[in-house]
């Protein structure tokens, strides 16, 4: 068997320690072994037909279908993130072209700079990456967006009091938002390859490239992610912050009086 | 410049906060007066549109407020908030933010001194004040755009006594100084009577 061919009965063999996470929640009563062994059904039978479709287009070779589904992979970020950013007024169209942006200027510039050829078996399983990350840094720096409005009420609104509009008044929050939103990747970009081998570098390993062009390959990547989540939470909260506020400079959710 | 409140109708969380509200404030010392949750300082903040009304209109100097910018509204009539709500940095950086805000220099040892402290604090941390210094602050900021009319919720609520006469003594100077009128909301009888020329009183969101 090669590194990249797994049979069903290696999987099954895998189950052992899915077995030994439901043990240790039997043991320790945490009541999680039903949520352990639906994770590991919904996971299998996710990963199965997400493969399939894969498999259908790449065989296909046509990007159309690719594109196709990566924007599938952005409208379902897009739903995710927003799901998890319930407190941000708004979010939906803003999410959407901030993981439009990311996935279209990471995989247009890994393109451009001749890293992969535009085909479906480098853009599918990188723009994942990539919307996956954008997702997650988009609504963390969403949510803590919401959190800052609603925490800091007061002071925003005492600084509308003096005469600031809605965009100066908000300017300190998105500050401290985005550093929310991107303060994640940027550790892990800090200790990538000391406690655990990125996804890409451990892929291309199994692949059968050698360690240096593995590296090299993780390395592009994740400079470009860098790029692109920054990218992606800026672009969710410049289009989003707005919302807190009614067109004349008001708290759409004014602080309660003490 | 008077204000006047024609049928006002303000609603916050689902509840009628103010109902049907008419009244008019006329320039110098007016004071809103009443318990808490009556609608004071909703009140407060139609007059300078950190809200506007779900009925009926908010005039100021005849005209209605929606009619005008509300950022040169906001730096006209200042609003000085029940509870200090300073940004992190100087006094004389808080101090200046109105003006620069308006594209305007800030004389900040002035405004300072208006507000009863002394210059030497322009250069403290706005975070490590004393309630009382902050409210003063606060004063101080909102004095720094040179205001026609001030308004004030709760001035004195969270100061002890002391702090409370120099405070008053402070609004009664700046009045005697400035000619500033101001539209003052508290719970306190007393103060309403020592600080005001007309006292309105509203209870459940109506005059009583």
């Amino acid at each position: 068997m090669s590194g990249s061919e797994v049979g069903l009965a290696e999987v099954a063999g895998a189950l052992a320690l899915v077995a030994v996470a439901i043990g240790v929640s039997v043991w320790e009563r945490a009541r999680l072994e039903g949520e352990i062994a639906v994770a590991a059904a919904r996971a299998f039978v996710q990963l199965t037909a997400v493969g399939f479709v894969i498999e259908l287009i790449f065989e296909s070779d046509r990007l159309v279908f690719v594109f196709a589904l990566i924007a599938v992979m952005v409208l379902v970020g897009t739903l995710t993130a927003r799901h998890r950013a319930r407190g941000v007024p708004g979010a939906f169209w803003p999410l959407l072209v901030a993981l439009s942006l990311a996935g279209a200027s990471t995989l247009g510039l890994v393109v451009a700079l001749g890293v992969f050829e535009p085909e479906a078996r480098f853009l599918v399983p990188v723009g994942g990456i990539v919307i996956g990350n954008a997702m997650t840094a988009s609504a963390v720096a969403l949510n803590r967006l919401g959190d800052e409005v609603a925490a800091r009420a007061r002071e925003i609104e005492a600084t509308l009091a003096l005469g600031a509009t809605a965009t100066e008044a908000a300017r300190t929050l998105i500050r401290s938002s985005l550093r929310s939103g991107m303060i994640p990747l940027i550790d892990q970009t800090k200790t990538t390859g000391l406690v655990a081998f990125p996804g890409i570098m451990v892929g291309s390993l199994l692949a059968g490239a050698e360690p240096v062009d593995a590296v090299r390959l993780q390395l592009v990547i994740l400079y470009a992610l860098l790029g692109a989540v920054s990218l992606a939470a800026l672009t969710a909260m410049a289009l989003t912050y707005r919302n807190f506020f009614t067109p004349a400079h008001q708290l759409r959710e004014p602080p309660e009086p003490q | 410049m008077p204000f006047e409140l024609r049928d006002v109708t303000a609603r916050r969380g689902g509840r009628t906060v103010l109902d049907g509200l008419s009244v008019r404030l006329a320039d110098g010392a007016s004071c809103v007066a009443g318990p808490s949750g009556s609608g004071k300082s909703t009140l407060l903040r139609l007059l300078n549109r950190l809200m506007d009304p779900d009925a009926g209109a908010v005039l100021y100097g005849g005209a209605d407020v929606r009619e005008r910018d509300v950022l040169d509204l906001r730096r006209e009539v200042g609003l000085v908030p029940q509870l200090p709500a300073l940004r992190e940095g100087s006094v004389a950086e808080n101090v200046a933010l109105g003006p620069r805000l308006a594209g305007r220099p800030a004389d900040v040892p002035r405004a300072l001194r208006l507000a009863g402290l002394d210059e030497s604090f322009a250069e403290r941390d706005a975070g490590r004040l004393s309630v009382g210094e902050q409210q003063r602050v606060m004063l101080a900021r909102a004095l720094a755009l040179e205001p026609r009319v001030l308004l004030l919720d709760e001035p004195t609520s969270a100061l002890d006594v002391a702090s409370r006469d120099a405070v008053e003594a402070t609004l009664l100077d700046l009045r005697r100084r400035l000619g500033l009128s101001y539209v003052l909301v508290t719970h306190d009888e007393g103060q309403a009577q020592r600080l005001a020329d007309e006292v309105f009183r509203i209870e459940d969101g109506r005059l009583a």
